[in-house]
This record gives structure tokens, C-alpha cells and sequence, in this order.
């Protein structure tokens, strides 16, 4: 927007944009690119360790379920949100996001209980990603169903 | 009561008495460090649940502020107090201990000036002694407006941090000694400029208080330098930005004189980006900081003008944009 030009309620937003403080793009992808790496490089040195006494596919599985253990405490210790403060997608996408999303609204609400409070919000923020998924995971399989996979 | 022709009063006998805080420990970590009554080390208060902590600083604070303006519970006609929880729980459920007529109030981080100005024109209306009091706590906001406190999420640069804490004043219709009065106030009215980002509500904010702003100027025939300072509720570096160059437009010009009250609340190593919100953020401010520089002639005459977002997760939900609000008082030592 050019100086000197009026401020009226029609322009307001765009000069609101135009104003303010934007991210850094190429930071938050660069933290997002090592922190979401760092925790896929932890998940595969546990497959490479559990590929000693089970099958790939097995230790695939204890892989992931390790990580989400691991972000269950980290939460719990609340140390998992002062890495999302920066990593952003980077500690959201993988599993460990969505360990972080399920324990952290099950803790916040333990103090309304365990049926209103932990049960009615444990799944606040992990439940549309939830619903969505199952939802797009059968348009998917009727599409493949149609057309063949 | 005189009255302007548009929204401005003047109080005649809006003596203000005393003014305690009560403020959370990342509070009395920030600038104002060693300002406040009384600092808490846990921002759990000793109790089990967030929203019971904020309630006991809501007592805690009436408490104060009455023993510290020499007074009995008896000796207050009313309480006037609100805070951003659902239904204002805190200051409802703190007012049960105390045996005064209560007031309840809403106008999300407006609510302090808000109360100043009802209760001023309330002591013209003959009631001798009431109690102002607003607060916010960082952990019952964020779970109402935001998301559970420990999810991993990046925040916006544009965002601030809620308050933790509660300020309260006892105003009175007279005074042996001599202390600053409320002297005139001008009621707000709803604002909305479209702004969507409930994260920035520094934007959304700042054209109410250049609305009321303005209009006092105008009402009064004053100017910003007739003031020592101006503070702003919670505005943020960027709101009072914007409002510098809102008022400019309209031919005043506040740069000189402009403070936010959020905004200088913490330190920048805090993190809080734009600086503090939240109704706590005047409330705190004003009794615990401009009370004091009032009192020792610092500053002769000062404005405060409270600051409201007055939208809810479920209207910004629906895709409404966010109305705001701005009260305004004039307060002379």
C-alpha cells in the first residue's frame, strides 16, 4: 500500500498485512526440515534395533510405538511443546505430533474427570485429523474399487 | 452528572483510594518486577485446578485491596468485577465470600476500565465506597480460547500472551488525603473492521481505540499533550502501531505520549511477541504502576484506555469477524 493513502474500514486488511510481522518461511522450514528429520532418524535406528530379534514388519510397528510412548512423557514432562514452539510441522507430522495431540487435551482436562474431562477431549484436536483420514481412506479404497487398483 | 453531547462523562467525587495486584510469576519476572502486592511463585495457587487459582486471586485481591485502603468488607457498597472465563466464574464465584453488592462484567480485556468507569458514576449516585476489579490467568485463557497447553504448536509472530493476574481498586465518593481522581471517562462502543485472525488482535482492537480515543479528544477539546502518558489496554507493539497511524489520520497525533500496557509488561527475552493480553493487563498496570507515579506527582494527569476483543471461539469458529471495544478514563492526581 502506498504512504499517504487513507485507512478506511475497506482497505483495513490489507494494510493490517501489509504491517505486520510475518514468519520466517526458510527458518520454520529449516527447523521443521531438522527436528521432523532428527525424529525419522530416531524411528529408523529403532527399526535397525528391533530388526535384530523381530521381522521388518514387527519392527516397524515397536518402532512406531516407541516414538509415541516417547512423546506421551516428553508431554507429559512438558518439554514436547517447547520443541513444536519452533520445529512447527517438523515435530506435527510425524507420529510423535500425533502422540503430543491426544495426551496433551487428555492431560488439560483430567480436571473435569475422567468421563466429562478426559474421555469427552482426548480427542480435541486429534480427532478431526481422525475423522478426515477414515473419511478419505474410503473414497480412496471405493475409487481403487471402480477403476482398479 | 454532566454529559457531553456524544459518549464522554465527567465524575466529580471519584476518589481513588487504593489499588492492589495480585500477579502471576512470569508477571513479576517482566519489567514491573517488585511493582505488584503480592507475586505468585505458582501460577496453581496452591489449588488443584487452574480456574480455581484464578478464583483465589480474585479473593485474594478484594481481600487486599480492601485492607490496604484501611477499610471493612462492610464499608464497600458494591463489587464490580469481571474476568474472560465462560459465564465470568472467577470474579462470580469470589464475590460469594464477599458479603457486598456484586456486579458482574464483561467486556473481555476492557472489563478494568469498564469497571472504573460504572463504578465512578456510581459514587455520583451517592454510594460511598465500591471495588474495581478485573483479571485473566494465561492457563484457564489458552484452554477456552486456544489449545491445551502442552500441543507442540507454532505460534504467529502476531500473537500475545494472556496475563496471569488481578488488579483491584477501591474508589470513594471522598478522601482525607490526597489521591488521584477519575475525572472524566468515555463509554465505548462496538468496532468491528473486519479483521478474521484471532490470533492478531492487536489489529482487530485498534480501530475502537482510536474510535474512542478521538472521541474523548473531540468531546473534551483536549489534546494527547495535555497527558502525561496514554496507556492502552493490550493493544501489542503492532496494535499501538496501527493506532499511532489511525489517530494521525484523524489529526492527533499519540506518538509521543502512547504506552501499552501488554506490551511493557515483559520483557522481550520472554517471548511473548507482541506483549502481554488479557484483562489483567490495565488491571495490573494501571494499580500496580501508574497508581504509584500518580500518587508521588510523576505524572499530573494520565488516560487509560481498556482495550476488548469481544468474539469467542464458537463466533470465530463461524467464520464472524471480531468485534472490539475500548472504555477510556481520564485520571487526574
Amino acid at each position: 500500500m502506498e504512504a499517504n493513502k487513507e485507512i478506511t474500514r475497506e482497505n483495513y486488511k490489507a494494510y493490517v498485512f501489509e504491517k505486520m510481522p510475518k514468519s520466517s518461511h526458510w527458518k520454520n522450514m529449516l527447523w521443521a526440515f531438522v527436528v521432523g528429520g532428527t525424529i525419522c532418524t530416531i524411528g529408523q535406528a529403532f527399526i535397525y534395533l528391533y530388526s535384530l530379534w523381530f521381522n521388518l514388519q514387527d519392527a516397524s510397528v515397536l518402532a512406531s510405538a516407541t516414538l509415541v510412548f516417547i512423546a506421551a512423557m516428553l508431554t507429559g514432562f512438558g518439554v514436547y511443546d517447547v520443541i513444536g514452539r519452533f520445529a512447527g510441522a517438523g515435530s506435527t507430522i510425524p507420529i510423535t505430533g500425533f502422540s503430543n495431540a491426544v495426551v496433551s487435551p487428555a492431560l488439560e482436562f483430567r480436571a473435569e474427570g475422567y468421563v466429562y474431562g478426559v474421555g469427552a477431549k482426548m480427542f480435541l484436536v486429534a480427532g478431526p485429523v481422525i475423522v478426515n483420514g477414515v473419511t478419505i481412506s474410503v473414497i480412496v479404497a471405493l475409487l481403487t474399487l471402480l477403476f482398479g487398483g | 452528572m454532566e454529559y457531553y453531547k456524544k459518549r464522554t462523562l465527567v465524575f466529580a467525587n471519584s476518589f481513588v483510594t487504593e489499588g492492589y495486584t495480585v500477579a502471576g510469576p512470569k508477571e513479576n519476572d517482566g519489567r514491573y518486577k517488585g511493582f505488584f502486592d503480592f507475586a505468585l511463585e505458582d501460577d496453581m495457587f496452591a489449588q488443584n485446578t487452574f480456574e480455581r487459582a484464578e478464583r483465589k486471586m480474585f479473593e485474594h485481591a478484594i481481600e487486599g485491596a480492601i485492607a490496604k485502603a484501611n477499610l471493612n468488607e462492610r464499608d464497600i457498597d458494591a463489587l464490580i468485577a469481571g474476568d474472560l472465563l465462560n459465564q465470568i466464574v472467577s470474579a462470580s464465584f469470589a464475590a460469594k465470600k464477599c458479603h457486598t453488592g456484586f456486579l458482574g462484567i464483561y467486556n473481555a480485556c476492557a472489563t478494568f476500565a469498564e469497571s472504573l468507569l460504572v463504578g465512578s458514576a456510581m459514587l455520583n449516585n451517592g454510594l460511598e465506597n465500591v471495588l474495581c476489579a478485573a483479571g485473566s490467568h494465561f492457563s484457564t485463557a489458552e484452554r477456552q480460547y486456544r489449545y491445551p497447553l502442552e500441543l507442540g504448536v507454532l505460534r504467529s509472530p502476531v500473537t500475545q500472551w494472556t496475563a496471569t493476574g488481578v488488579g483491584a481498586t477501591v474508589l470513594s465518593n471522598r478522601s482525607d488525603r490526597r489521591v488521584p481522581r477519575v475525572t472524566r471517562g468515555t463509554i465505548g462502543r462496538v468496532i468491528d473492521y473486519g479483521v478474521m485472525d484471532v490470533n492478531n488482535m492487536g489489529a482487530a482492537m485498534a480501530p475502537s481505540a482510536c474510535d474512542t480515543l478521538v472521541t474523548f479528544f473531540k468531546d473534551t477539546q483536549t489534546q494527547p499533550s495535555d497527558y502525561d502518558v496514554i496507556y492502552t489496554g493490550d493493544l501489542g507493539k503492532l496494535g499501538s502501531d496501527i493506532l499511532m497511524d489511525l489517530t494521525a489520520q484523524e489529526g492527533y497525533d499519540v506518538s509521543e505520549q502512547l504506552h501499552d500496557c501488554g506490551a511493557s509488561l515483559y520483557w522481550d527475552e520472554q517471548q511473548t511477541y507482541q506483549g502481554g493480553s488479557g484483562a489483567a493487563c490495565s488491571a495490573l498496570v494501571f494499580n500496580a504502576v501508574l497508581l504509584g507515579r500518580l500518587r508521588r506527582g510523576e505524572y499530573k494527569k494520565i488516560l487509560l484506555a481498556g482495550t476488548g476483543a469481544l468474539m469467542s471461539p464458537t463466533t470465530a469458529f463461524q467464520g464472524d469477524s471480531i468485534p472490539a471495544i475500548t472504555h477510556l478514563v481520564e485520571v487526574t492526581a
